[in-house]
């Protein structure tokens, strides 16, 4: 952000004489859409590239048709059609908070882009309390849908607003005890010096400094899998017992808010995961041969990728078995895991 | 303060009959606290098509099209046992070429059935591409089945004293590749499946159905068998040949929890294809020359008397009580369903079971509503 503003104010020469509210507005707006855009576009390519391995996966080819390429253009078609559905809100739905629902899921999931540090300088905010920012904002998206499930006024979609509170308060703390393993070696919660830490190579990334951050990682990413509703943990909108979970009322545009706030929400715990423990965009060698971006993208969406692989591979737990994953197993990992990476820290 | 305050209040879930996993038009009434069912209420009829009534106005081989519908992921063994009842009341006695030909079309369509009920039950534990690897399967069998009698799902096959069509030229050296390239895939499948963690964590303890209480409510087939009882019509009471060919009765084993689980039924079923593939290259090994149509009737018009004709389909002992007055068309017939039977379990099953291992139960029990209904 800071560096829009430097950029607009040496290249425009009337831009100190505007209202200082204006001058500082002006790249936060710029900031945001282009983040915006970026997400919209991964989100895209995301929904393109997740048919195509879900169907090479199935032995068969996904869409080949709109676009001409093997159909690269399906999610255009897709997105243009949800656009032009018809927005049904149900006659006995809490009007106010159905609306506002879709929302939320997507600002919790979106907001916390602006502490994702894609280069050394790249970051639309490095706040001083990044990785608590990200954590908390993304657990707004939560309260979506528990508002989505209420608000609905449907069985099956309260039964998924229920889940989904269930499962909140199961993956939330073994999720940020994996953090702190990284957190007390970093000793700051800057994402920008979380990753500084890991200069200088593969064997410097927090995947590979000690056992406990090793570990860590894979607490980190199972937690992450339940974060975002995906295979084996996607218990609030499981199909084939609750029909749609707490979307199960929503259609049109609306709908296409919770499509986009799952693979928006996808790409951030990758990359909240490459920040942490993959380095995020330092290279596998100590001097970079290719620019930071491509690196963090790499391993973002490598990570994106596992997470699509898991999908069609695995069944669905069903949400005791989530509970007790995260609470008696994760859990008691997750703190073996901070008191071990304490007292190699203290040394 | 009273004791009822902390007692949940109970929702009344209607599961179906529009519902992605009740297996067609299937509603469930679910009495749930929170997400523990208390009782469950399945309500059918909503595919009736009068299938017994329909049957007291047409001619006896004007039947075999209606049952192909009853159970129509296997209608190839609905009208098996048809045409096996109606000739004993006939007393016809068919030649070798039309019995083996039968058992090859029931073994088939049995593979054909089970692999749809396996993959079906991956899409209920939540896993999408088991479900298409098994239909790529399932599909050379309907192309088998085509080539045939030029139908992929509803054949009028089984005629009373032969069989609609003689197999094609080539069918055997066909039917053989088939059984080679499905061998693998079967292996695959449990590798993806059936020893999934998540997936035996999902199904293995739950769901039981005790052997008292299969027993006393007349579970039959592949759910009895998943009990632990080793009870197969094509060994216990064989028809058509059965008693000729070398297999195994598949039963449960209880390998990852109590006996009769979820788990077991499937097993079962992965298990029988294994076992309908021994018996195919048995069959197609043997198949002897002969008229499939020497013995079908002119007029097909049975004496006054009554028989039941019962025979093992793929969802269990599928008879047929057949009724004649002496003239072409039966008096009465009533269809024994496997299905019905079974869903009529599913309460017993089903208690005080979390919502998604009602749909566990369910997918594992295999029913299809067309039979149910009829």
């Amino acid at each position: 952000m800071d560096a829009i503003f430097s950029w607009l104010s040496s290249g425009i020469p009337a831009y100190a004489r505007l209202p200082e509210l204006l001058q500082h507005l002006i790249p936060m707006v710029l900031a945001c859409l282009i983040c915006l855009v970026a997400a919209l576009l991964f989100v895209l390519m995301a929904n393109w590239g997740e048919r195509k391995i879900a169907a090479h996966m199935q032995d068969r080819l996904g869409p080949m048709r709109v676009g001409g390429w093997h159909g690269w253009a399906q999610p255009l078609a897709d997105g243009v059609k949800l656009l032009l559905k018809e927005d049904i809100i149900p006659a006995e739905a809490d009007r106010l908070l159905f609306r506002v629902a879709p929302v939320l899921v997507f600002v919790g999931g979106f907001a916390a882009f602006a502490v994702i540090p894609f280069t050394s300088s790249f970051i639309a905010a490095d706040l001083n309390i990044g990785i608590l920012y990200a954590v908390a904002i993304t657990a707004l998206g939560v309260v979506g849908i528990i508002m989505a499930g209420w608000s609905s006024n449907n069985k099956y979609a309260l039964y998924g607003g229920m889940r989904a509170a269930a499962q909140i308060v199961s993956y939330e703390i073994p999720a940020v005890l994996a953090i702190l393993t990284v957190i007390i070696h970093v000793g700051s919660l800057s994402m920008q010096e979380i990753v500084q830490a890991q200069r200088g190579g593969v064997w410097n990334w927090f995947l590979f400094r000690n056992p406990f951050t090793f570990l860590a990682f894979f607490v980190y990413f199972l937690a992450s899998l339940a974060e975002v509703n995906r295979t084996p943990f996607d218990i609030p909108e499981a199909e084939s017992e609750l029909v749609a979970g707490y979307h199960t009322e929503y259609s049109g545009m609306r709908f296409a808010f919770f499509y986009l706030a799952e693979y928006a929400n996808m790409l951030l715990v990758s990359c909240i995961a490459t920040t942490l423990f993959l380095g995020g965009w330092t290279g596998l060698l100590s001097k970079p041969l290719l620019p930071g971006v491509i690196l963090f993208m790499t391993k973002a969406l490598f990570l994106v990728f596992v997470q699509m692989w898991l999908r069609w591979t695995l069944p669905r737990l069903r949400v005791d078995q989530l509970l007790h994953m995260c609470w008696k197993v994760l859990l008691p990992i997750a703190f073996v895991l901070v008191m071990g990476s304490g007292i190699l820290a203290l040394k | 303060m009273q004791v009822e305050a902390y007692v949940g209040e109970e929702m009344v879930l209607n599961m179906g009959p529009q519902h992605p996993s009740t297996h067609g038009v299937l509603r469930l009434e679910l009495e749930t606290d929170g997400e523990i069912v208390k009782k469950v209420v399945p309500h059918i009829g909503y595919l009736h098509r009068c299938f017994e009534k329909h049957a007291e106005n047409v001619d006896y081989p004007g039947v075999v099209p209606y049952t192909d519908r009853m159970d129509y992921v296997a209608s190839m063994n609905n009208s098996f046992g048809y045409a096996l009842a109606v000739e004993r009341l006939m007393r016809i006695e068919v030649n070798e070429r039309v019995k083996t030909l039968r058992v090859i079309m029931a073994e088939l369509n049995r593979i054909a059935s089970h692999l749809l009920a396996v993959a079906t039950y991956g899409m209920d534990i939540g896993t999408f591409t088991p479900f298409l690897h098994c239909f790529i399967e399932r599909e050379k069998v309907l192309d088998l089945f085509e080539w045939t009698c030029g139908a992929r799902l509803l054949y009028n096959y089984n005629w009373v004293g032969g069989v609609s069509h003689d197999i094609p030229e080539g069918f055997v050296d066909k039917a053989r590749q088939f059984l080679r390239e499905f061998e693998p895939v079967l292996k695959e499948l449990n590798e993806l499946l059936s020893y999934n963690k998540i997936f035996i964590k999902r199904t293995a303890a739950v769901g039981i159905l005790s052997v008292d209480v299969a027993l006393s409510y007349n579970v039959t087939g592949p759910n009895l068998r998943g009990s632990g009882v080793k009870w197969d019509l094509r060994k216990d009471e064989p028809y058509s040949g059965y008693e000729k060919y070398d297999f195994e009765v598949a039963v449960g084993d209880g390998r990852f929890g109590p006996i009769g689980s979820c788990w077991d039924r499937y097993y079962v079923r992965v298990w029988e294809m294994a076992e309908s593939i021994k018996i195919l290259h048995q069959a197609l090994d043997r198949l002897p020359e002969g008229d499939v149509q020497e013995k079908v009737p002119k007029k097909v018009k049975p004496q006054k008397g009554e028989t039941y004709g019962r025979s093992e389909a793929p969802r269990g002992e599928l008879g047929y009580y057949i009724v004649s007055d002496g003239t072409g068309n039966p008096y009465r017939i009533k269809v024994k369903s496997p299905c019905f039977t079974v869903l009529s379990a599913l309460p017993a099953m089903a208690k005080g079971a979390l919502i998604a291992d009602i749909i566990a139960i369910l997918g594992s029990i295999d029913i299809v509503l067309g039979e149910i209904d009829r």
